[in-house]
This record gives C-alpha cells, structure tokens and sequence, in this order.
C-alpha cells in the first residue's frame, strides 16, 4: 500500500533519515521501533508531509506522494503570481505618461494592475483545466504539505497531544471531517438544502466515530476538559474523521497506565478490522508493539537496521545491540 | 443571586428555544427593536437634555457603522487569530472606491447600491493582496506588516494628489437615493439610520453564519492549532486568505456607507487611530463573540464622542479651576490605554467572552437508529 524509497533527509550536516526503504501492506498494523534519537519522528514526518525529503520518493496505492499536487490551480499563490507582470505594466505605464498623469491615466493603470488578478480568478474560476494547464505549462509548483497528504488518504496522531482545545470533542471531529465536505461560501451564507443535508449527515457521522473510541456523551465537552487518555482517543477519532486509507500514529499508548493501554491496544486492533484502515505507529512501549504489530522496523542512527515479523525482532542481535549496547548483544 | 436570575429567565426559556432555531430571524427581531427603542430612549431626562433626537440618530448611525467594523475585524482577529493592525486600510479602500464613482472629482456619478457590492469586492480583493504575502507571519510578525500596510494605504492617498486631491479629500460625494421614493440628506439622519441598521442585521447574521459553516470550523482550527489544522487537511493557506477577504470586504462595505454618509472622504479619516479603536473595541467585547465585540465597538464609539463632550460641559458648568483647563476629549486615548490595560489584566477575554454554542440534541443512541 504505502512504498518508500531511499528516503533521506538531512538537516544542515545531521542525517536524520538515511536512505530507508520502507514498505506497508494494505491491511497490516506495523510498527517503526527504535531507540531515543534514531530519527523515527523525523521518518514520521516525512511521511505525514511535515518535512520534504531531501531525496528519495514515497507512493500510496500506486501515485506518489511528494510531488506538485494535481488541484494546485486552486492555489491562491498561483492566483497572485500572474498578477506581479501586470503591476509591472502599470507602473511601465504610469512612469511612461510621466507628469502628465491625470485621473483618467490614474484609474486605467490601476485597472491594468488589477486586470492579472481578475483575469486569474476569472480563468480559475470559469475554465480550472485551462488554468492549471497555463500554470504548468510556466513550471509554477509547490511542494505537498500535510493537508495534500490527508487528501490522498493519510491521517496522523501527534506525540504530543494536538487537539483544537477551545472547541467541542464533537466539532474536534468535524474539523476531520473537512475534506470530505463541499460546503462553500454561497452555501454557507444562504444555508442551501445540500449545506442543511452535509452537516447533519456529518454530525451523525460524527457522534458515531465518538462512540466507537468509547467517547458517546461527550459531544459537548471541551477538549480540553476530557481527561488525557480521552484526549489521545479523541484525537484519533479526528483523524479517522477524514477517512483515511493509512492511519499514522505517534506513540499512542505514550504515559497511559496499563489498562488504559490495554484499552488502546483493542481499538487500534478495531479501527484495523472494522474499519479496513492500514495503520503505521511509532512506540515505546514494547509490550504494545510485540502484542498488535504485523511488521515491525527498527531504526538506528537514521538508519534501518532490521525488519520482520515481531519474534524475529525480538531475538534479533542487531536490535538488542542498538537497545542495549554491544556487550548486552554478546551476551556478558 | 443566580436563583432571582434562572426564576427571572423561566418563563422567556421558550422564546429563548425558538430563536436559537431561528437565529437570523432573532437577529432581525432584536436589532429592530433596538434602533426602535434607542431614538425613543433620547426622549426621557437624561438623555434628552444633552442633543436633539436627530443628533442623537446620527451619533447611532455613526456608532452602529464602527460596530459593523468591529465585527468584521472580529473575523480576522477572533475567529482565525490573525493580528490585523492595519485595518482601516480596507475601509479607507471602500471610501474612496465609492468617492471615485460617484461625485463632482471624477465627475462619475453611479448609483450607491451597486457599489455596496463594489466596495464589498474590493475590499476582499486587497484583503488577499494583503493576505497572501503575509501567510507565513504569525503574532507580532505578521501584526507589523499590517500595521505597515495599514499606513501606506493613507499615505499614498495623501500624495498621490492628481488622484485623490491629496490632503483635502473627496467631497461632495453622492448620497445615496430610491429613485423616486427616497432621496438621502444631510439634514434628515433618519434613512441613513435604517440603511445602516438593515446592513448591521444583514452582516450579523452573515458572520453567524459564516461561523458556524464548514469555513468557520477551519478557522476556528486554525486559530487554535495550525500544524493540527493541516494535518486535518485543511488548507491553511486558503482559510487564512478567506478570513483576511470576509473581514476585508465588510470594512470595504462599511467604508461605502461611511463614505456615502459624510459624503467626503480624507486620508486622515482613516489613520492608524481608526484602527486602534476597532481593535480596542474587539479586546474590550471580547474577541470571538461577534454580538460582544458589537456592543463593545458601539458603546466605546457613544462614550467618546457624547459622554466625553458631555463632561467638558459639565466641568464648564461648576467652573472647578484645574478641571477648567483639561479638554477631555485629548484624553481618548489615555483611556482606551488605561481600558486595554485593566482588561488585560482582570479580564482578559473580554466583557462578553465567546463561548461555544453548543449542540442541544438528544445524544445518539446506539443500536437504536429508528427511536429517535
């Protein structure tokens, strides 16, 4: 489902992530272990969007990730870029009549700088192949952020827990839930029969996703209100909400007692088999990983050291070194 | 004390019921009772003694036209928690968008209620020009560079003389008019006073709207988190550019009606002073709550230019001698600082704080779907 190849990223002179290949199979819970430093968040991040590689390509389902994304032309920035040639012909223009400037010549240059801006919007609007055709065609791209990612079929937890603190858990969900929605302004302002539909079909979405990670009566709670674990079950809510294909989880069960990581362990286990969701973590906790993972991979140093199935890693000389130093692996 | 307070409540709890379903139409409801019982209410003692009625009205309009500021700023600094400090730019823009075509200057002369919308449409269009270079600023960065756009918009009006007569301003603009029913004055506040109050409901009840739509959520999740927000899949930089554009196009509006009303425009009308007193407003409402900032914005707006003049006089009046000296109009903004200031520190989220309006339905139940 989820291919890496060489993926290296470096900041400055430190190599965080070397030249990893990494593969997941569709429907597996697999796990990236490691010790402190070995560039697992990092390898995280280049996944989620967070940071570009330096090198190397990432493919979900076959397309690949890291690359200018088709529905640029919506981009805002592409909006402005054909703008800057027009202002310049304004002011061509302005320094051209010189002195003799009047109103008139005043109102047209202004007319003419805006004409870029207008022209692009228009064109977006009217004719978005045409434009995204014309902006191709000049070489104007951007590199994928996070939200591209969501877009295609990623979702992500963060290690320290990121809720929207000052909204309810239910509006938490829905904040999820935006890409999979088409409410626009026109349907906002005038509240249309398909906006009414969207967002009470959402909620009810919503309210169920709350009461699969055991969250039901709490809609109209703060986020920041609900107790730790609660937090960390509703963020994973959230990010189920945008109905992803690959869930990736940073260090789910991290400060969690140990029923409550039971309980954690069960829903991750859940979200794989009831939902058909992938999953991806990053964890410390070795009774965690060993009990719910597929396919684990161990990184050392930025660097994979060994990958297999969960009792193969275990006994695995090379990963024992990198935990507990060389005279643990030789056995003294 | 709560108890008096929940008995006082009981019986208006339906009424309550029906317009949190019905929210535009409360809205309608209760402005319109307002701009009914304010004129009615510079009638009784107090009031009446210190302006006619109709200096009165036109002191509502005026304050009503900051209130809808306030709350268009309100979306850019309370919904997505943007720092905008150059706010007056954009009204400004809308004064003299509605100045170029409609008045002796040009010699143009369209009609007011199209160029609502102009105005609307060029506010938002320089709202994404203002926007879009300033999508990686945050805080006190990007409340510099509005700041500074906030004073190159005045300046280039003030010297690009050919085009805006300078210093002096645009005057004589249109008033607005219905043809054949209704032609604005400057003598008769009343119409401008419904126009305003009619446009007041009408960008109320869209900010409400806004606020609680697909949009308003990513601003909200902007404003609390962004790295969350992206990772959401929301496009940061498009929500950003959409509150910059909402908030920008209401000042554009609201600069044409304020054009349309004094019916002269000048670069001085709209310095950095103007949009201090917006953001003191906000502050002082409480950022978020757009009905707060609202109230705030009008009350600060009476206090200064009524109660101010008001104890000028009264000082006069008991001829105390050191008092006699001070003009407390100079004082304005020695108050807004001394406000700001106490409201930062005892009460930071402002009078009339958000909250969360929240979903009053029966909690699902599960395996039941068909009792509801």
């Amino acid at each position: 489902m989820l291919k890496a190849r060489g993926i290296t990223r470096k900041f400055g002179g430190l190599v965080a992530v070397n030249s990893v290949d990494f593969e997941i199979p569709r429907g597996s819970i697999s796990a990236i272990i490691g010790p402190n430093g070995a560039g697992k968040t990092t390898f995280f991040n280049v996944i989620a969007g967070i940071y570009a590689p330096t090198s190397g390509s990432i493919e979900l389902d076959g397309k690949p990730l890291i690359s200018p994304p088709t529905g640029s032309g919506r981009e805002p920035i592409l909006l402005i870029l054909p703008t800057i040639p027009f202002i310049g012909l304004a002011i061509y223009f302005l320094l051209a009549v010189g002195g003799d400037a009047g109103l008139v010549e005043g109102v047209a240059s202004v007319a003419v700088a805006l004409l870029g801006f207008v022209g692009a919007l228009l064109l977006n609007i009217v004719r978005p192949a045409w434009y995204n055709r014309l902006i191709k065609r000049i070489g104007v791209t951007r590199p994928a952020r996070p939200n591209d990612m969501v877009v295609a079929g990623l979702a992500r937890t963060f290690q320290n827990i990121r809720l929207y603190k000052s909204l309810t858990t239910l509006e938490n969900i829905l904040v999820g839930m935006h890409v999979h929605m088409h409410g626009n302004f026109i349907g906002a302002l005038f509240i249309t029969r398909k906006v009414r539909e969207e967002e009470a079909a959402a909620e009810q979405r919503a309210r169920e996703l709350l009461a699969f990670v055991d969250l039901a009566g709490m809609e109209n709670e703060l986020a920041a209100n609900l107790p730790y674990g609660k937090q960390r079950l509703l963020e994973i809510a959230r990010a189920i909400a945008s109905r992803p294909k690959l869930l990736l989880l940073d260090e789910p069960a991290a400060g969690m007692n140990p029923k409550e990581t039971e309980e954690m362990t069960a829903l991750i286990r859940r979200i794989r088999d009831e939902l058909g969701i992938t999953i991806l973590l990053i964890e410390h906790d070795m009774r965690v990983v060993m009990g719910i993972s597929d396919h684990i991979t161990v990184l050392d140093h930025g660097e994979k050291i060994a990958e297999g199935l969960p009792k193969a890693i275990r006994t695995n000389p090379k990963v024992i070194e990198a935990y507990l130093g060389r005279g643990a692996a030789a056995g003294h | 004390m709560s108890r008096i307070s929940t008995a006082l409540s009981a019986p208006f709890a339906p009424v309550r019921a029906y317009f949190r379903k019905h929210r535009s139409f409360g809205i309608f409801v209760g402005v319109a009772l307002l701009s009914i019982a304010l004129p009615l209410l510079t009638r009784v003692p107090p009031f009446d003694g210190i302006q006619s009625t109709n200096a009165w009205v036109n002191a509502f309009t005026t304050a009503a036209i900051y209130a809808m500021l306030a709350m268009g700023l309100n979306v850019v600094i309370g919904f997505a928690g943007l720092l905008d400090l150059g706010y007056a730019a954009f009204f400004a823009l809308g004064g003299y968008t509605y100045a170029f075509v409609a008045s002796p200057f040009t010699g143009v002369h369209l009609p007011f209620w199209p160029m609502l919308l102009a105005g609307g449409v060029v506010g938002a269009i320089f709202g994404v020009l203002l926007g879009a270079p300033t999508l990686r600023l945050r805080g006190d960065y990007l409340a510099i560079v509005t700041l500074g756009f906030g004073e190159i918009v005045p300046i280039t009006l003030m010297n690009a003389d050919k085009f805006t007569d300078g210093v002096n301003g645009i005057g004589g603009i249109d008033k607005p008019s219905i043809p054949g029913i209704l032609q604005f004055t400057l003598t008769n506040p009343w119409p401008m006073y419904g126009l305003v109050i009619a446009l007041f409901a009408l960008i109320m009840i869209m900010i409400y709207r806004l606020q609680d739509s697909r949009i308003g959520r990513t601003w909200d999740a902007i404003r609390e988190d962004e790295l969350a927000a992206e990772s959401s899949g929301v496009n940061i930089v498009i929500a950003k550019l959409q509150a910059f554009a909402v908030g920008a196009s209401i000042a554009g509006i609201v600069g044409v009606v304020n054009a349309a009303k004094i019916t002269i425009v000048t670069p001085d009308q709209f310095r950095f002073a103007v949009s201090i007193s917006v953001l003191a407003a906000v502050v002082l409402g409480g950022m978020g709550n757009t009905i707060g900032v609202a109230t705030g914005a009008f009350v600060i707006y009476l206090f200064q230019s009524i109660l101010l003049k008001q104890l000028n006089t009264l000082v006069e009046n008991f001829n105390i001698p050191v008092l006699n000296q001070i003009d407390f109009l100079e004082f304005q903004y020695v108050l807004y600082g001394i406000v700001l200031v106490l409201m930062m520190l005892k009460r930071p989220q402002g009078i009339f704080p958000a909250r969360r309006r929240m979903r009053e339905f029966a909690p699902l139940k599960i395996g039941k779907r068909g009792a509801k």
